[in-house]
């Protein structure tokens, strides 16, 4: 368990600055995401860490250590890669036991660990198999159990359920998180699927362009984004954006509903909403129309629950409402939240 | 009209046919292949078994089988002797130079530096030299009295003067001196086999994914272990073809050779290619060159066997 801090740090790859003037600060134990789209610098800004990528400017700090140049050995972290990086000509029993015998621990000692580790992700059974003899989950437990087995200070992973199909990432998140909070290893995990992000971080740390534009508790990123950007790029579908004057009005999709349907939850701010589309989504219903405001921006989608059995249909125009706490406000120049509502 | 439609119509249908069946077009696809093989290659082989057990010259070519006696003849001959183990010598010893050497190259082409395309260009240069030209080259930089290196060696103090590293004498005499003949061939096919070789390391080298080293690094391996346990166990498939074919390209070479040494001096750089030349050609005596080129068809069979192995085996991982 350790603490990682980045201060200050900085790549750039010729002109591109793939990472931008990035502070940051782990907290001991916790799970950090790093969320952005591909290229904000996410990657990299981990590689930086796992010492892989060495930063043009800046430091990194593991356990109050400057480890900026040394190299990735020296600073006890693992890492899954995305592809896992399984080396296709050991067996799954010398790829998990490699990064002990490049510490030089005893054969005895190698294979009592190997076997907790393998025991770990249930992985005993696949100990004389090649990589290329095992499935996508296998690969990613063993890679997984390798990364384990050295018991780190830090656990960086790279998009490393990407690979899997959509039934397996799920229960791989539940294990994943399940397993992390057992061991307590400070892991920072790298992502572009908010769904994810969401799920698993302790705290999320929002990159674009190679800048941090928040961070926070997936409850903060998600009620209270920073910007327009994290508001758009959190959640599905995105916040709801009304542009009036200078001050861009958002709102989350399910906080926009009938009116009839707003009891009990105080003061409401009531749109004309003309439906011009409806997907019926089994659980939910997406209700996608333009609000009266005469604006540049009144697109707006209305996420309705299904249990609401209301009839809508395409071509109509309804009375919708927000929660009035539920409204937030942005800047529509620099697209930073302000506390202002429109004039 | 309406027939002449009709038989037209049929027409296609039949060149669709031909056209369709994958068994009769593959077998004339295949078939410039199988006569080539047949006529330059089946041919010679089976002509050249025959020669070997008669007793036919240049000067009498009538066919006599007389059985196994030629090959008692050129093992019973101490420069037949000689030659097979100058083969193996030279085949062997210039192939580890190759890899070991193509390796060092490819490691260094691997990194991004300027000038990397001249590099690159210039150490694929003997490859697209005449190999007799080259050699002619390096024959002349080995010369008795000539020779640059001798120059060079005596310009740094190691030759020539009294007391120097290699002897008070103005030359080495790189082709008249047993084991500097030997060094000196070896040193040609080293420079001529380097290029191939470096490719192929290259292309081995680029096949391994940049995860699998990154990994290994984070893995707490160092240059070392990641160069050992990685780098060469996943490239040793696609170095082990170049080896091998390295080897049978050395095997089966007279031309180095014979442009530098005629397998002198005394036959000490004498192999199996030259002797038989010199046997069966300038000595005239087809049935014995025959039997000698014969000699390395079981080690070179066994060889080709060993590659499109291990072809395969590269194709799995």
């Amino acid at each position: 368990m350790a603490r990682v801090e980045v201060r200050g740090i900085s790549k750039l790859f010729g002109e591109v600055r793939a990472v931008d003037n990035v502070d940051l600060e782990t907290v001991e134990g916790e799970f950090l995401v790093l969320l952005g789209p591909s290229g904000c610098g996410k990657t990299t800004l981990l590689r930086m860490i796992a010492g892989i990528e060495e930063p043009t400017a800046g430091d990194i700090l593991i356990e109050e250590q400057v480890v900026t140049n040394l190299p990735p050995r020296t600073r006890n972290i693992a890492m899954v890669f995305q592809s896992y990086a399984l080396y296709p000509h050991m067996t799954v029993y010398r790829n998990i036991a490699f990064p002990l015998r490049t510490r030089g621990v005893d054969k005895a000692t190698i294979k009592e660990k190997v076997e907790w580790a393998a025991g770990m992700f249930g992985i005993e059974r696949l100990l004389d198999r090649k990589p290329r003899q095992l499935s996508g989950g296998e690969r990613q437990r063993v890679a997984l159990a390798r990364a384990m087995v050295r018991e780190p200070s830090v656990f960086l992973l790279d998009e490393p359920l990407s690979n899997l199909d959509a039934i397996l990432r799920a229960s791989a998140r539940e294990e994943l998180r399940q397993f992390q909070k057992r061991v307590g290893v400070t892991t920072i995990y790298v992502t572009h699927d908010q769904v994810e992000a969401m799920g698993l971080g302790d705290r999320i740390v929002v990159m674009r362009k190679g800048k941090i534009r928040q961070v926070g508790t997936p409850m903060e990123i998600y009620h209270w984004p920073a910007d327009t950007f994290v508001a758009t790029f959190v959640g599905s579908p995105p916040m709801n954006l009304l542009g009036v004057g200078d001050i861009l009005t958002g709102f989350r999709p399910e906080t926009f509903l009938p009116a009839e349907l707003m009891t009990g939850v105080g003061d409401v701010v009531t749109y004309p909403f003309e439906v011009t589309w409806t997907e019926y989504l089994g659980a939910e219903r997406l209700v996608y129309g333009n609000v009266g405001e005469t604006s540049h921006a009144r697109h707006v989608v209305s996420r309705l629950p299904g249990s609401v059995t209301l009839a809508i249909d395409t071509g109509k125009t309804y009375s919708f409402a927000v929660p009035r706490r539920d409204l937030r406000f942005f800047d529509r120049e620099s697209g930073l939240r302000t506390d202002r509502g429109p004039a | 009209m309406s027939a002449a439609g009709k038989a037209e119509g049929m027409g296609r249908d039949e060149q669709a046919g031909i056209r369709d069946n994958s068994g009769q077009l593959a077998l004339l696809m295949i078939a410039p292949a199988i006569l080539y093989i047949a006529a330059l290659i089946g041919f010679s082989f089976v002509l050249a078994i025959l020669y070997s057990v008669s007793d036919i010259t240049t000067g009498d070519p009538t066919l006599r089988i007389i059985g196994f006696q030629n090959f008692a003849a050129i093992l019973d001959n101490s420069v037949f002797r000689l030659a097979l183990k100058n083969t193996f010598f030279f085949a062997f010893t210039s192939q580890i130079l190759v890899i070991l050497l193509s390796r060092i190259v490819a490691t260094a082409l691997m990194k991004e530096f300027r000038g990397k395309w001249l590099a690159r260009f210039l150490i694929m240069l003997p490859w697209t030299a005449p190999i007799s030209l080259g050699t002619i080259g390096w024959l002349w930089m080995f010369d008795s009295i000539f020779s640059p290196f001798d120059w060079i060696l005596r310009y740094f103090g190691l030759l020539g003067s009294p007391g120097a590293l290699l002897g008070p004498m103005q030359n080495l005499y790189w082709l008249g001196v047993p084991g500097l003949a030997m060094a000196s061939v070896i040193i040609v096919h080293v420079w001529r086999l380097l290029p191939l070789a470096t490719v192929i390391q290259l292309a081995g080298l680029g096949s391994i994914p940049k995860d699998l080293l990154e990994a290994a690094e984070v893995d707490g391996a160092s240059p070392w272990r990641r160069t050992l346990e990685i780098t060469i166990p996943l490239t040793l498939p696609i170095v082990s073809i170049a080896f091998l074919f390295g080897l049978v390209f050395t095997f089966t070479d007279m031309t180095v050779v014979y442009v530098m040494t005629r397998g002198g001096p005394i036959h000490t750089t004498q192999v199996l290619s030259t002797w038989t030349f010199f046997k069966g050609i300038e000595g005239g005596d087809l049935a014995q060159g025959a039997a000698i080129s014969l000699f390395l068809f079981p080690v070179l069979a066994g060889i080709a066997i060993l590659m499109l192995r291990m072809v395969r085996k590269s194709e799995v991982v």
